[in-house]
């Protein structure tokens, strides 16, 4: 069997449905076996190799499996880096596959050579360049594992393309029970079982367990902050009864967000720069904090010195790495999420306290044209369900702060790396994992200009995807930035508008509108819902509009230098 | 801020070498010194990494390297519990006036010449870091041409052992 066919079989063994991926000169062979298994395997080719390594990102976030992006040697490879940056920064589990120059070439600087290996060493979880056809298989069953087991991140296959080309009698199919087998023998993997296996719970420590109950329970004020660990680790449930036994309020991270339903009375809303009045307060006044599935971003914390100054923290984190690396905890435990939670639940009283807490008004009533009233109309049109992907900058802060999301996953967004332009890549990922849900990508004018040639893909494949543009002909945030702190110098931050919207969506053959009072924004909106069809809204609002509330950098979570709307 | 002997087996493969120190640059550690070499058991390699960190920073970076693939188990040596030596080969200059000057400091530090010329002597010399820096200093004046250390490498005292965790 060939290199290339092996790549193929080790994609089925694993059970992937759908790649990412342009192809290329190097990759030519692997592309000639993917003809082959065109029937069992659907390829979905973007407009440009990063918005491929977005869409195989957003494929992830939605089915909880392993996306898989595909690209060619040299600018293939190097286009996927911003991509697997994304992906490694909010630890989603990606394997990105690049062909490379012939071995006898490499280091000779020939056509489209580039070393994707060194060029992407500290923004993957693992990497490798595959010697030879006989270790291919190997090299891609210990990708696969690498990259959802522990805290799962993005693993880089870099493959030759003579390897491709190569002949190897010794490949075998692996069907799920001996592939399973085939990773409890892996004596590589074994080594980092101690790692890899926490999620089985084999190394729970009762007393550690026990402590955490105590300290929780005999709390006065415990407020509990959940990352995206708990999403990631379905660990929601879990967290939920936690919340309930203790009577505790929940903030989150950018990443935890959708961990608890917003209408729940204990829910306060994100935390941090752009977090409520309420999540803020309630972590500087905390006595006991209980941090789930977070590393204490410096976008939460704002100032790690200054943060939850009266708390107790108890971390739970899958990395080890992250215990104490900014925020130093008083207990803690490296596990699985939900590992902890669940007995943890086990072990606390129900108890009964006054609400000494703020929940954020949520559901914005009434018809006026602003970003919160304008996520609060969208969610009620869309039922609550379906899924919202964002991309980076003032509307992402708008639909975190906003939207109000009822189930776990719903909101997918660029987290970490802060990606501009990864909203319509992560859609098109995120409407392939689910196929039958609503999928709405709320961006900006700038965001959206980063990535608009995936119209293209979103035409091709026939994706009924909303796009709703927060259009304030701006690069918002970072306007708001020199407003702010540079004198409102607005240096480069102005768009002008250009180009016109309406004619882009119909040179694709949507329905592209222009809108500027709710009743239009509505209109638009429950029209695309109801015919299950794509189509691009802007929505008119003010250059000048800001996010709202915000806190000083480098500031106490509650020194703010902009107050809320209804404060202000 | 002390100094800190880790020790860290890695596999052989290629770039596991290359992984770690860019670990350290990434993250803003600062390294003294590091030195590779291969152990008794096959396909595995030794790392001795000095640091000079505080108590936070070591853990830190345990727990960072630890997670990467290529390695096997970080240990942090226990300080004082710890035999450790460098190689350093240096070559100085000197003439038939002051070649007897200098084999008499090589004489006191146990230290042995390997090479002379006319011109030059080089010397071997296996110590801890500070021993072979006062040798060092103590050559300055003759005039150094060229100099090479290998980095130190330890092992902890005793029985004990860091692949008793394999």
């Amino acid at each position: 069997m060939r290199g290339a066919e092996i790549v193929i079989q080790c994609l089925r063994e694993q059970g992937v449905e759908v790649v990412f991926g342009y192809p290329g000169g190097a990759i030519l062979p692997l592309y000639d076996a993917l003809y082959g298994a065109r029937e069992v395997l659907r390829h979905v080719l973007p407009t440009h190799e990063q918005h491929g390594a977005h869409a195989a990102d957003g494929y992830a976030r939605a089915s909880g499996k392993i996306g898989v992006c595909l690209a060619t040697s040299g600018p293939g490879a190097t286009n996927l880096v911003t991509g697997i940056a994304a992906s490694f920064m909010d630890s989603i589990p990606v394997v990105y596959i690049t062909a490379n120059i012939p071995r006898a070439k490499r280091g000779s600087d020939s056509f489209q050579e580039a070393d994707i290996w060194g060029i992407t060493m500290s923004i993957t979880k693992h990497s490798v360049v595959v010697a030879s056809a006989r270790s291919l298989a190997r090299e891609l069953r210990e990708a696969f594992f690498i990259a959802r087991e522990g805290r799962p991140g993005p693993v880089l296959v870099d493959i030759p393309k003579d390897v491709l080309e190569e002949a190897d009698d010794t490949y075998t199919f692996l069907d799920q029970d001996a592939l399973e087998a085939w990773y409890r023998e892996n004596r590589f993997l074994r080594q980092k079982g101690e790692l890899f296996f926490q999620r089985q719970n084999r190394f729970l420590d009762e007393g550690a367990l026990d402590s955490i109950a105590h300290t929780l329970s005999t709390a006065k004020r415990p407020v509990i902050l959940a990352g995206g660990g708990v999403i990631r680790g379905k660990a929601c449930d879990a967290l939920r009864e936690v919340m309930h036994r203790l009577d505790a309020p929940v903030a989150s991270t950018l990443m935890g967000i959708t961990a608890i339903p917003y209408f729940d009375r204990h829910f306060l809303g994100m935390a941090g720069m752009h977090g409520t009045r309420g999540a803020n307060a309630a972590l500087q006044k905390c006595d006991v904090l209980l941090a789930v599935g977070t590393r204490f971003s410096d976008r939460t914390l704002m100032n790690a010195q200054r943060f939850a100054p009266h708390a107790h923290v108890i971390h739970i984190d899958i990395d080890r790495a992250e215990i104490n690396k900014t925020v130093s905890s008083y207990l803690h435990v490296t596990a699985d999420a939900r590992a902890i939670l669940e007995p943890l639940a086990q072990r606390l009283p129900f108890i009964h306290r006054p609400v000494w807490w703020q929940t954020p008004a949520m559901d914005q009533q009434g018809e006026a044209w602003t970003p919160s009233h304008i996520m609060t109309a969208m969610a009620r049109m869309a039922q609550y369900e379906g899924i919202v992907v964002t991309d980076v900058g003032q509307h992402q802060m708008w639909v975190a702060q906003a939207y109000p999301f009822i189930h776990p996953g719903q909101m997918i967004t660029s987290g970490g790396s802060g990606t501009m332009g990864y909203g319509l890549g992560g859609a098109i990922g995120a409407q392939l994992a689910q196929p039958d849900a609503l999928v709405t990508l709320v961006t900006g004018d700038g965001s959206f200009l980063m990535n608009q040639a995936e119209l293209t893909t979103v035409a091709r494949e026939r994706l009924p995807i909303i796009i709703v543009v927060m259009d304030n002909r701006a690069l918002g945030m970072v306007r708001q930035w020199q407003s702010l702190f540079y004198d409102g110098r607005h240096m480069a931050t102005g768009l002008s508008g250009i180009p016109d919207y309406e004619k882009l969506a119909a040179a694709y053959g949507m329905e592209g509108s222009y809108v500027s009072n709710m009743e239009a924004f509505c209109r638009a909106y429950q029209q695309a819902v109801e015919e299950r069809r794509s189509a691009l809204i802007l929505c008119r609002i003010d250059p000048d509009e800001m996010v709202r509330p915000m806190v000083r950098p480098q500031g106490s979570l509650e020194s703010y230098i902009l107050e809320s709307r209804e404060e202000s | 801020m002390e100094k800190y002997t880790l020790s860290v087996l890695v596999y052989n493969q290629p770039g596991a070498l290359a992984r770690v120190a860019s670990l350290f640059s990434r993250r803003g550690f600062n390294i003294e010194s590091l030195a590779v070499g291969t152990t008794n058991m096959e396909g595995i390699s030794r790392m001795t990494i000095r640091i000079l960190a505080t108590v936070q920073i070591v853990e830190q970076m345990v727990a960072q390297i630890q997670k990467l693939m290529s390695v096997i188990v970080v240990q942090v040596l226990p300080q004082g519990q710890e035999v450790s030596r460098e190689l350093l080969l240096i070559k100085v200059a000197c003439d038939q006036s002051s070649r007897e000057a200098v084999a008499r400091i090589v004489d006191i530090f146990r230290a042995r010449i390997i090479d002379v010329s006319r011109g030059s002597m080089t010397i071997e010399i296996t110590g801890e870091e500070d021993k072979n820096s006062a040798f060092i200093e103590m050559l300055q004046d003759y005039g150094i041409i060229e100099m090479a250390r290998t980095g130190m490498v330890a092992l902890e005292r005793g029985v004990a052992s860091i692949s008793n965790v394999l």
